[in-house]
């Protein structure tokens, strides 16, 4: 075992608020040396709490053992243990936070809760180098458009009911498409929707600086069933009408707070007309655009890995009799001490 | 556009753009939304050419609910603008750190009658800050830009409403920020029943706990 400086050492991430569980390490300086993700995939509708969380309890011990076979150390190296505390799917969370808990105890290191939303924030700046961006994180289960102010990162627009990610892969399973691995509904919509190419009206829900996806869901999936339409005209204008509503916030909050960068991440991240339509407000304002790369932007332990580094750093240990799970935890509720 | 001379920049917004105008022979101002290159240009079209209307459509409505706004003069669809009177006066912003305590009182009395003159008309702002409020000579207030603005009589978007007065008092108006929100809240109570303003209050409280507002954190610290 390498002798232990101060400023060194490992921290081990468990992810799974959803449908993925991953375990990532990373080291006290901001090395990624491992991020291990095993995905669920219901084999038909959407996910259901309790059959992720049974596959990650199956999956669990396969997939630490892998990390520690990947970044080359030993369980005995860790110097403390992070996991996603919310906000997430209760049986999920729980069954990531009980492995957490195990791990911590039997090495009898600290034990780190961590916010999923600024997790995916800190990793993203990690891997792109952005400092204090303006971040639009849109996902499966999240639609956030924040910004760090006074100790914390604030929420200025969000969604007021369903998140994008939900919007695309709800409507992708009413059309009847099909995902796979490595090709997820966001992926199989994008492709058909480069193909259409009439703009069907669909409802537009920004709201002061909210927005809401529901609405537009009801009224694509509506289109789909009359008939008449090509799926591929439906998928685009889908895309062009989700998008624009979380571009036009982040606009506004990039023209309000005057950040010199935006960030995108998320697993609807991926998407590359998002990307171009983010660059373009980002270049309008003389930001930069930082994209997350896919392994990194989608749900990964790296990234709870690495923002339990800087919470453990900073002096943050979640003691096991407080490490409950918290599936509504906010964003702006978690002080960020490391962003001077 | 006919008839527009000498366009002045004045204001550029996330959303549109405001000009100091000549307007046959009147003092205008253009508000102009434009065209956003990342949307595709049939939604931008949509989308622009909506919100001119609605907007043109909530000032006239706040009219009729006793709230003044500027007379609009013509509304141009084809380059989504709106040219409306140019109100001649001071922005309440500035206003309100020139004046007298017992002035201030009187003038915070009377933004919430107008406030409570919109909401009871079952319209809410979107936007109240002490920029958007202007004095004219002759003592009356106008309220501008309805671009955030909604019909709606929904408890949550009155609490919003209210809030963001709140927040635009404290981070403009830090010193008497609280005795003017009083006042705002006083003569919003003259307009309305008691029970109203008694769940807009709780709504406004429910709305700071959500800790989605800065401010408020801050003093919680």
């Amino acid at each position: 075992m390498k002798s232990q400086k101060v400023g060194e050492g490992y921290c081990l991430g468990i992810e799974s608020t959803a449908d993925d569980f991953s375990v990532g390490i990373a080291t006290f300086k901001g090395e990624i040396l491992a991020n291990i993700i095993d995905a669920y995939i219901p084999p038909e509708g959407g996910i259901h709490p309790r059959e992720a969380a049974r596959h990650h309890a199956e999956v669990a011990d396969k997939v630490i053992e892998e990390a520690f076979k990947t970044a080359g150390i030993k369980p005995k190296d860790l110097t403390v243990v992070a996991f996603s505390q919310g906000p997430g799917l209760g049986p999920c969370l729980r069954t990531g936070a009980t492995v957490a808990r195990t791990l911590a105890s039997y090495l009898r290191v600290p034990l780190v809760g961590v916010n999923h939303c600024v997790a995916h924030i800190e990793i993203g700046k990690l891997k792109t180098g952005a400092v204090d961006p303006v971040t639009l994180y849109v996902s499966g289960g999240n639609t956030i458009v924040a910004a760090f102010d006074a100790g914390r990162y604030r929420v200025f627009g969000e969604t007021l009911d369903i998140a994008l990610g939900n919007c695309l892969d709800v409507f992708a399973r009413e059309a009847g498409l099909r995902q796979k691995a490595g090709e997820p509904f966001g992926a199989v919509v994008e492709k058909l929707a480069k193909s259409g190419k009439r703009l069907v009206p669909l409802p537009y829900t920004v709201k002061g600086m909210d927005m809401s996806f529901s609405g537009l869901l009801t009224a694509a999936i509506k289109a789909l069933r009359e008939g008449g339409y090509k799926l591929e005209d439906l998928c685009y204008s889908l895309q062009e009408t989700a998008f624009s509503m979380v571009v036009e916030v982040t606009e506004r909050a990039l023209a309000h707070t005057e950040k010199r960068e935006v960030l995108l991440t998320g697993g609807v991240a991926a998407n590359k007309r998002l990307q171009e339509m983010v660059r373009a407000i980002a270049e309008e304002h003389n930001a930069k655009f930082c994209t997350v790369p896919s392994e990194y932007a989608i749900d990964n332990g790296a990234m709870i890995a690495w923002t339990g580094v800087l919470a453990f750093t900073h002096g943050a240990i979640t003691p096991i009799e407080e490490s409950f799970v918290r599936l509504r935890w906010r964003l702006e509720e978690v002080e960020v001490p490391w962003m001077g | 556009m006919d008839g527009v001379n000498q366009p002045l920049l004045i204001k550029k917004g996330a959303e549109a753009y405001l000009f100091l105008a000549e307007w046959h022979g009147k003092k205008v101002v253009l508000k102009r939304r434009l065209p956003k290159r990342y949307r595709v240009p049939t939604l931008d079209e949509q989308i622009r050419t909506y919100r001119t209307i609605h907007e043109a459509q909530l000032m006239h409505e706040a009219k009729k609910a006793g709230v003044p706004t500027p007379t609009i003069y013509f509304v141009d669809m084809r380059d989504s603008t709106i040219i409306m009177e140019f109100i001649e006066g001071k922005q309440l912003k500035q206003l309100l750190g020139e004046i007298s305590a017992e002035n201030r009182q009187h003038l915070c009395r009377k933004v919430g009658e107008l406030i409570g003159k919109l909401h009871k008309y079952g319209i809410v702002h979107g936007d109240l800050t002490t920029s958007n409020m202007i004095q004219a000579r002759d003592g009356k207030i106008f309220f501008v830009d309805f671009g955030l603005g909604e019909k709606t009589r929904e408890l949550e978007a009155k609490g919003v409403d209210l809030h963001l007065m709140k927040r635009a008092l404290q981070s403009t108006h830090f010193k008497f920020a609280e005795e003017c929100f009083k006042s705002v809240i006083e003569g919003y109570s003259r307009v309305l029943d008691g029970e109203t303003v008694k769940n807009v209050l709780d709504k406004i409280g429910e709305i700071e706990r959500r800790g989605r507002y800065i401010a408020e954190r801050r003093n919680e610290m």
